[in-house]
């Protein structure tokens, strides 16, 4: 065997080798794209699962006597999802995002006074004898 | 700001939020429930700000925004009359689902902001959470439009039919399903999202405008619904903790409350959602009408006989909120318990025009909670009461509802006002209700009639009381 023949073998393992690197940063990454999506999924979907049970719960306990208020002060915290509507606003987005985010802020920011002051006002009207 | 603090701030709203439903079991605990409420918003709307890379010009936009809407919405809370009640709540949920679009085209147009992938590489779990929000959103902007219109009489209650709606309806609804599928599968296409949002808005009208006047606490009920799942499908798409459990939290509740309506008018989710109801020929199986008599009396006579009355038990509906006779009524209360006469109040759970609305009429004229009974509670007592007082109220007392399977209301619960010494019914005509069915009550020996207006009428009474 001459150096020769020597210097092209390794010169092609090399290259196989830089190969199956590269396939391998692909399979890495198309794994570590899906990897932090997938798993939070399962883990919020239990919770939201969890969170359906407690609000079945809870809910049939309210007294229907109490049931706008109910509506009311539901309404103002689905409210929250003001969260996603400041983080469209406040972070480095894009004009879209900025525009319909602040637009959202608006929209709930309308929901959220108006519907914790509307449920106080309502059960500051219930009263003992 | 450290993630996991933020994460922590999110779940202590979320609890919150849980305790604020648990304080309205009782309404001495309800108003603290509301104020823990309002702890959770205002926690997870800081630990919001404080989240990392906010600009500071988005600070000042997002505190701009808050102080508008704050505005709008405070001043709109403090100058509503209580009967206008049900079209606020509706005008309410109407936001929260323009709110869920308006976020789903920003995460569909910032993704990044969101940490849901880049600009047309979206993960995939996010287009389907992004279009689901998105589309029920729509579906619930549209819709609590329709039912603010209905509520506020900007339209007409009555139900609004033609050919082939439900139909269309299905139609419109599997096209929107397919438009999902492309949407995924396209990667997220802006222009299939905005076709999404445009289907779903038709949809929202569609779905509610065959939808009568009195199943109106149905659609609000439902529609508060909608606008917790919209809430949970945006909560999914930007992975916050806060807006799912909140979102599955308000999605039962409404969902709960449908359910209640429905029993309490012995109809399906389904009937009432295809709508139509009242409208269909039902007279034809009302029975006898007009030529029958009927025994009216005047305010004098209604005076006459409950105060020599030991129990009255006073059956309210949606025509007391009409003419706002709350006061009067608590007034009429007021004189007749100064005489020793028992006087209580019966809620049927369909009453009015949402959950909940008769109750809290009855606390704005300062009648107390305790003298309130629901259907359960008191229809054994209508055999033990002197005089019953009906007023606004029809369909829910109609016997019919026991005695007639060919009645549309056969079925439903209903307060039973016949098993009364004396029946006295305040209503301006003979008209038959919702139902669209005579009440065979009115010609009863032991009723009589109140022509006129609620307030006008019960104010009279308090009158030929005092005298």
């Amino acid at each position: 065997m001459t150096p020769a023949d020597l210097a092209a073998q390794a010169a092609a393992l090399a290259h196989q080798a830089s190969v199956l690197a590269q396939n391998a940063a692909g399979v890495a990454a198309v794994a570590a794209q899906n990897a932090p999506a997938a798993a939070p999924f399962v883990y919020l979907f239990s919770i939201f699962v969890l969170a359906i049970f407690v609000g079945y719960y809870v809910v049939w306990n309210v007294t229907p006597a109490l049931h706008s208020p109910l509506m009311a002060v539901t309404n103002a915290i689905s409210s929250v999802i003001i969260v996603g509507a400041m983080l469209a606003t406040g972070l480095h987005g894009n004009g879209t995002a900025h525009f319909f985010g602040f637009i959202a802020v608006v929209l709930v920011s309308v929901n959220i006074f108006g519907g914790f002051v509307v449920t106080n006002r309502m059960l500051s009207m219930f009263r003992k004898k | 700001m450290n993630q996991s603090f933020t994460s922590f701030a999110y779940l202590v709203a979320a609890v919150l939020f849980i305790l604020a439903l648990r304080g309205l079991s009782h309404p001495t605990t309800s108003r603290r429930g509301n104020q823990m409420g309002i702890i959770g918003m205002v926690i997870a709307i800081l630990a919001t700000f404080v989240h990392g890379g906010m600009s500071g010009g988005g600070i000042v936009l997002i505190i701009l925004g808050i102080a508008i809407g704050g505005t709008i919405g405070t001043v709109a809370a403090q100058r509503i009359q209580m009967t206008a009640l049900p079209q606020l709540v509706a005008a309410f949920h109407s936001l929260v689902g323009l709110a869920a679009v308006c976020v789903a085209t920003a995460a569909l147009n910032a993704p990044q902001s969101f940490g849901i992938g880049t600009a047309h590489h979206i993960h995939v779990e996010s287009l389907i959470e992004m279009s689901l929000g998105l589309a029920i959103g729509a579906i619930t902007f549209t819709g609590s439009l329709i039912a603010f219109a209905k509520l506020q009489a900007l339209m007409k209650g009555t139900p609004i039919l033609f050919n082939g709606q439900h139909k269309l309806n299905l139609g419109l609804g599997i096209f929107l399903f397919v438009l999902i599928i492309l949407f995924i599968s396209t990667g997220g296409s802006g222009f299939l999202f905005t076709l999404i949002a445009l289907v779903a808005l038709a949809l929202g009208l569609l779905l509610i405008i065959p939808i009568g006047g009195a199943d109106m606490p149905v659609v609000v009920s439902m529609l508060n619904s909608y606008s917790g799942w919209a809430a949970s499908g945006i909560g999914f798409t930007i992975g916050n903790l806060a807006l799912i459990v909140t979102g599955a939290l308000v999605g039962s509740s409404g969902a709960i409350l449908s359910y209640i309506m429905c029993k309490g008018m012995n109809r399906s989710i389904f009937n009432v959602l295809l709508g139509g109801f009242g409208t269909t020929g039902e007279a034809a199986v009302a029975g006898p009408a007009g030529d029958k008599a009927v025994k009216i009396g005047s305010a004098d006579d209604a005076a006459f006989i409950m105060k020599n009355a030991s129990k009255v038990i006073v059956v309210p509906g949606y025509g007391m909120a009409v003419s706002q006779a709350q006061h009067a009524l608590r007034e009429m209360a007021d004189v007749l318990k100064k005489d020793n006469v028992d006087v209580r109040y019966a809620i049927h759970p369909v009453a009015g025009r949402m959950p909940g609305h008769m109750n809290v009429l009855l606390a704005e004229a300062n009648v107390p909670y305790d003298e309130v009974f629901e259907l359960e509670q008191i229809n054994n007592e209508f055999s033990t009461a002197d005089v019953v007082y009906v007023i606004g109220a029809n369909d829910v007392t109609n016997p019919a509802a026991k005695t007639n399977p060919a009645s549309p209301i056969f079925g439903m619960p209903i307060l039973d006002v016949d098993k009364a010494k004396t029946v006295l019914f305040v209503k301006r005509s003979m008209a038959s209700g919702y139902a669209g069915v005579d009440n065979e009550l009115f010609f009863r020996d032991n009723t009589m009639m109140l022509f006129g207006d609620a307030k006008k009428m019960t104010e009279e009474i308090v009158q030929a009381l005092g005298r």
